[in-house]
This record gives C-alpha cells, sequence and structure tokens, in this order.
C-alpha cells in the first residue's frame, strides 16, 4: 500500500531584487499598491524579481514501510520538498495524498524555550510534535532515561550542556509514534554515540512497519538505514531507486577532482570584510612513475588568504571530509598575530595515510583561537587512487585512512613433529 | 485503526483546518502556559508586576488629573476608582492586542519548523494579559474595600464587556499580526497606537466630559469607547456615564473587523513561512 503519493509537485519563489535600501518595509507597500498585500505581491517600479523553482514536477511513491533517503547538494530541494510534506509550506501546484500520521522532525528540539524546565519542555515539544499529554505521560519515564537527564528534569534548558539538549529533542521525537516519520538532518548534530543509538532507535521503529522519509548528507547512514533513496538535484528528482544503486549514482555524478581554486582580487574573492581568499591549492607530490594521487601520495594543501584587520591573532583550521560527509580529521595551525595582507598556510598530509576515495577539503579561518571569521567550504575536492602490491587480494580496502604501521610478525617457536 | 488521510494541495485552503484547530486546543493550552510561566522568570518581584503596573499608572493619573488638573469624576464614585476601572480594562485589551499583533512573529522557530493551525499562536498570546487582568481586578477589588464601595447587580455583566474587549484586541490584533510577518513597521506602530488610544479612551477622565460636545458622534466611533465605558459601568454600579450607541459601535466595529481579520488571516496564512 503506497501511503504518500507525491504528483507533479513544484514549488515557485519569486525573488525580489530591490534598488536601494529598504526591503519589505511598509512604505514599500504604500508606494507600491495596497492589493500586494493581499495577493501576490505586486511589482514596484525598483523592484527586478527572479524566479526560483525549489522543487519542480516531482512524483515519486512510498510505500508502507519503506526507508527512504533523500539525498543531494545543498540547495536541491530536499528540505522544501519535506517542509511540503509536513505541511508548513504550500507547493505551487501539485498534489499530495498521506495516508496515516506524520511526524515531522525537521529540527531537534522544536519550540524549546530556554527558560523552561526539561520537563516542561517535553510536554511543550511532544505537543507541538502532534503527541497527546496522555501520550507524553506515559512515555515520559523512557524518555528521561533515554536522553539521561534525569537530575536536570527541573533545571531551565538554557542550562543544559549542547548535547544533553540535543539528546532531550531527539528522545522526545523517538517516542513518537507515527506512521510516517519525516526527519531532516537530525544527525548532523550530536556525538557519534548518539548519532548511534538514534539510527538503532530509527531502525528498531522502522521494523514495525513505520514508514521513514530521512534527509541526509550522511551517505553512510542513508546506506544504514534506507532501503531506498531519492537523488536530487537542482529541484528536481533525478533518479530513484534501491539504496545501493541511487547513492553510486550520486556518488559518480558529484566525484569532480578540483585542486586549486583562486581569485585575483580581494573584491571578487570569497570571504566578507574582515578576511577574504585568495587561493587554495592541493600539491601533490608525486613519487616518481606517478601521475595522479594514489594512497602512496604525500601532499601538501596551499591557503592563502588577503586579512583586511590591522593586527589580529590568526590560526587556520583545516577540515578533511569523506565523500559521505564525514570528518577525517581536523588540523589546526598555531595562531599567531598578523597584520592587514596576504597571509599564506601550507598542510602537509603525509603519504600513506588517507585510504583511496574522494576527500573535500575546508580550511576555517580563525580569530583569538575561538571566533570563526570565514570557513572556505568545500574548497578542493579530490580523489586518492587505490594502489597495492604484493597483494593478491583486491576487495576494497576497508578504513579512512590506510596507514602504514609497524607491524612485525615473527616466528617464535616452530611446531615440532612427534610422529 | 483509523486511517488518517490528508491532501496536499496548491491554493486549496485545509478543509479540516477548524476542526484541526479544535483538537489542537492542548497544544492551545500548553502553548499558552508556556507564555504564561516564561513572563516573569528571572524577575525578583515577579507576578507582582501585574499588580505593581496599574496600581503606579493609577496614582499617577489620579494625582495628575485629579489634583492638578482638577478633573470631575461622575457623581458619586471616587476619581481613583473610575481611573482604576478603566486601567485596568484598557491595559487588558492593549496588551492582549500588543501581544496577538506580534504572536505570529515572535514565534517564527514555530512557523518554520512545525504545522499547526496558526490561529492557535494569536489565541494562546491572550493568555498572559488574561493573568494579569484578573490580578488587576483583585486590585480593583481591593481598592474598591479601602474607599468602602460596594458593587451591585451591574457587576453580572462586567464578563460581557471583557469578553467584548477581548474580541476588539482579536479584530483588530489578528490584522497586525498578519501584516507584521511581511512589514516589521508594525512592532513601531503598536506602542504608539496604545500611547494613542489610552488618550482617545476615556480612561483618565470620564466620557461625560465629551457628552453633548459636537464631537461626542465621532468619539463614540471608537470602539473602545463603549467597551471602557460599559465595563466601568458595570464595576461602579451603573453609576458612570454610558452612552448605549458607543456600545452598538463598539460590537458592531468589533464584529465586522473579527470576520475580516479571520478571512485576511486564513489567506495568508500559508504564505507566513515564506515571508517571514
Amino acid at each position: 500500500m503506497s501511503v504518500i503519493t507525491v504528483e507533479n509537485i513544484s514549488k515557485h519563489y519569486i525573488i525580489d531584487h530591490k534598488r536601494g535600501k529598504g526591503t519589505n518595509s511598509l512604505r514599500d507597500a504604500i508606494t507600491g499598491t495596497v492589493k500586494g498585500w493581499f495577493g501576490s505581491s505586486e511589482a514596484t517600479d525598483d523592484v527586478t524579481h527572479e524566479e526560483f523553482w525549489a522543487l519542480r514536477d516531482v512524483n515519486f511513491t512510498v510505500e508502507q514501510g519503506d526507508r527512504v533517503g533523500i539525498v543531494g547538494h545543498n540547495g536541491a530541494g530536499k528540505s522544501t520538498l519535506l517542509k511540503i510534506l509536513s505541511k508548513i509550506v504550500e507547493p505551487t501546484s501539485g498534489s499530495v495524498r498521506i495516508k496515516g500520521r506524520v511526524a515531522s522532525l525537521l529540527e531537534v528540539g522544536t519550540g524549546f524555550h530556554p527558560e523552561l524546565t526539561g520537563r516542561e519542555n517535553i510536554y511543550l515539544n511532544g505537543s507541538l510534535l502532534g503527541m497527546r499529554r496522555d501520550e507524553i505521560r506515559k512515555a515520559f519515564d523512557e524518555i528521561v532515561s533515554f536522553a539521561g537527564v534525569e537530575r536536570f528534569l527541573d533545571t531551565p534548558v538554557k542550562r543544559y550542556s549542547s548535547g544533553m539538549y540535543v539528546r532531550l529533542g531527539f528522545a522526545i521525537s523517538a517516542h513518537l509514534n507515527p506512521e510516517i516519520m519525516i526527519v531532516d538532518e537530525v544527525l548532523a548534530v550530536g556525538d557519534a554515540d548518539f548519532q548511534k543509538k538514534s539510527l538503532g532507535k530509527m531502525r528498531d521503529s522502522s521494523a514495525s512497519g513505520r514508514t521513514i522519509l530521512f534527509v541526509s548528507h550522511n551517505l553512510t547512514a542513508v546506506q544504514a538505514l534506507c532501503n531506498k533513496t531519492l537523488y536530487f538535484e537542482k529541484g528536481q528528482l533525478l533518479e530513484q531507486g534501491e539504496t545501493n544503486q541511487v547513492v553510486a549514482s550520486y556518488l559518480s555524478k558529484v566525484s569532480r577532482t578540483r585542486l586549486r581554486r583562486e581569485w585575483d582580487t580581494p573584491e571578487e574573492a570569497p570571504g566578507n570584510d574582515l578576511v577574504r581568499v585568495h587561493r587554495m591549492e592541493l600539491i601533490p607530490d608525486y613519487p616518481a612513475g606517478t601521475t595522479h594521487i594514489d594512497v602512496r601520495t604525500p601532499m601538501r594543501v596551499k591557503f592563502e588568504f588577503w586579512s583586511m584587520m590591522d593586527r589580529a591573532n590568526l590560526n587556520l583550521s583545516l577540515h578533511l571530509y569523506s565523500l559521505t560527509g564525514e570528518c577525517i580529521f581536523n588540523v589546526g595551525s598555531e595562531s599567531t598575530a598578523y597584520g592587514k595582507g596576504l597571509i599564506q598556510g601550507e598542510c602537509t598530509i603525509p603519504g600513506y595515510f588517507l585510504n583511496d576515495g574522494t576527500y573535500t577539503i575546508s580550511v576555517m579561518i580563525v580569530k583569538d583561537t575561538v571566533t570563526p571569521l570565514y570557513n572556505m567550504e568545500e574548497g578542493i575536492t579530490f580523489d586518492v587512487e587505490d594502489f597495492r602490491e604484493g597483494v593478491a587480494w583486491y576487495g576494497k580496502w576497508p578504513g579512512y585512512v590506510r596507514p602504514q604501521f609497524p607491524f612485525r610478525v615473527q616466528a617464535l617457536e616452530p611446531i615440532i613433529d612427534v610422529r | 485503526m483509523r486511517i488518517h488521510e490528508v491532501t496536499i494541495q496548491a491554493g486549496r485552503p485545509e478543509r479540516y483546518y477548524w476542526r484541526d484547530l479544535w483538537q489542537s486546543r492542548e497544544l492551545l493550552y500548553i502553548l499558552s502556559v508556556r507564555d504564561i510561566s516564561v513572563r516573569y522568570k528571572q524577575t525578583a518581584l515577579g507576578a507582582s508586576w501585574s499588580l505593581i503596573r496599574p496600581l503606579a499608572t493609577m496614582l499617577v493619573m489620579a494625582f495628575v488629573f485629579s489634583v492638578v488638573a482638577k478633573l470631575r469624576p461622575d457623581p458619586g464614585v471616587p476619581y481613583s476608582l473610575m481611573v482604576l476601572a478603566g486601567i485596568t480594562i484598557w491595559t487588558f485589551f492593549s496588551n492582549a492586542f500588543t501581544q496577538i499583533s506580534s504572536s505570529i512573529t515572535s514565534n517564527a522557530n514555530l512557523v518554520t519548523k512545525v504545522y499547526f493551525p496558526r490561529l492557535l499562536m494569536p489565541l494562546s498570546a491572550v493568555a498572559v494579559s488574561l493573568v494579569d487582568f484578573l490580578i488587576a481586578l483583585f486590585l480593583f477589588v481591593v481598592i474598591a474595600i479601602v474607599y468602602k464601595f460596594v458593587p451591585d447587580w451591574h457587576i453580572l455583566l462586567m464578563p460581557l464587556f471583557v469578553a467584548l474587549a477581548l474580541l476588539a484586541a482579536f479584530a483588530f490584533g489578528l490584522f497586525f499580526a498578519v501584516i507584521n510577518v511581511r512589514f516589521r513597521d508594525v512592532a513601531q506602530l503598536i506602542p504608539f497606537l496604545v500611547q494613542v488610544g489610552f488618550y482617545a479612551c476615556p480612561i483618565a477622565y470620564s466620557s461625560a466630559q465629551v457628552s453633548g460636545t459636537w464631537y461626542e458622534k465621532y468619539y463614540i466611533m471608537n470602539p473602545m469607547v463603549g467597551i471602557i465605558d460599559g465595563f466601568r459601568w458595570s464595576l461602579l454600579g451603573g453609576r458612570t456615564h454610558l452612552n448605549p450607541q458607543s456600545l452598538v459601535y463598539s460590537v458592531a466595529i468589533s464584529l465586522v473587523c473579527l470576520l475580516l481579520s479571520v478571512i485576511f488571516f486564513r489567506k495568508r496564512e500559508s504564505t507566513f513561512v515564506d515571508d517571514i
């Protein structure tokens, strides 16, 4: 039985670009037309409109008990789709039919009020997510122990650590009992332990026939949880089907190597008033006889940026992500005082360190070791090819890293055959 | 088991909107309790602020208007009580009105993250002002005892005027709540309206002073005139001035505005998330 039927759903936005200052002020409306408030907004002279299709002609059905992963780049329309299914956003055209009670988890701890205690927030959040009070009361103890906040039940959540906050938020939603559950990127928060626990909880609930729609950048999580996957690109549903197939084709489409990015002047460079990126480059030191990066290749990441500040303590923080969005490592440079000007940083990644795969590098410029000034996200993308010798096995080498640690094996004593 | 089926379609108002609204009454209660319990968090005086403010306003008004400006109250009514009655209902109205008109924007985090009939937000916004009103009414009783003033049967009509004030607050607040989503100018406008309203309505003075003037027929078109006078009239044993015609305006204007505001609200409701 199909529980969700999506037919020709489109969502269209009009982005107003206004000349001069003053966006969306009453003055504009008065000088424009009053009609605009009641119907769709009318154009005033100094406004140019840009059309934007967040979703275009999307069709799919979801069967009962399916666990559907939704993947795609930022801005592909995944979140818009979830918001339409959750009745938060109205589609421009098309229709959706949903059979069953829906709970949407677009954020952990929706509506949590910082001043209220954990106990009060459980009731608040639970009823916002559609639980009745007696349902919450019944699940209350379980929620509290799942979140591990027994001692802080009567403490305002503003005094909670961010971990406790997230755990409590998730614990509530995990005890919802809807037929269909819509989940957006909640795993992006919380530590590894928590992610494992919540993924497990979702898998359990789907075993009992619940339908799950799950958006995530973490492809590993999608593969672990979902049996079907939808792949969105620029508002369109490019591909749907078995998770492994769709994820594989998603990976093959997104994998592209970009080793160098450069901007000539601060005006056109990405950044802000404080810092601008000049250049980001990955320089492989190819061992003799090789022409592409493989697991042996040592690399240097060169990063240059302009600082517009007269004097500031700055350091760089380099993150390396796998294609599935997991952070493999984070290296920080030492914080040093710099004046206005061009600053260069270089980080070396040794050979025999990364396993084969596709990686992206982000570099963050940090002030006083705490304030991120700018994060150059996904600046560099590169593939590491496989290389092995003296091994007759050609399966995928497991793991994120591929170090060659000293591994000594020796014969200690022979077994003497006493026949 | 009952199968819950929903169809989502462009431009079609939710067929079960009013049923959904009724079924969300528990959420309404919880949102109201949230607003009330958050109100005086981290204040030393807590809920006594609901007493201190009207009391202090009354003292200032009583001094300025009766001692300095020498305004006369209606015969047989202590000036302080007359002012306090006016302040009580006006504070209720203006608080409810202010809260309602910012109810959508102050819950922006909910608008973008979870679905429920959006009318719940203005509805729950009323709770705080209702609690404040009850406290202020208690204050009135205490002061009335001090003045040895005993109300009579008229007081039975009092809830009617309170309901009317609520209706008016809703009618006007709802309209501004919608505008506020798109134009934050409303946040600047509302305190100003409330301030002007304080003088345009018979709060510090008796509407008997307006009675018989050429501008009375315009004065009573202000729907709050009838409501304030009516409330005062019911509390003070029918001894204060009340022009019945002003009540007709109050009821008619409030009802018409409420209807228009609800239609307007329902029409714009689905775009809140895009505009907010």
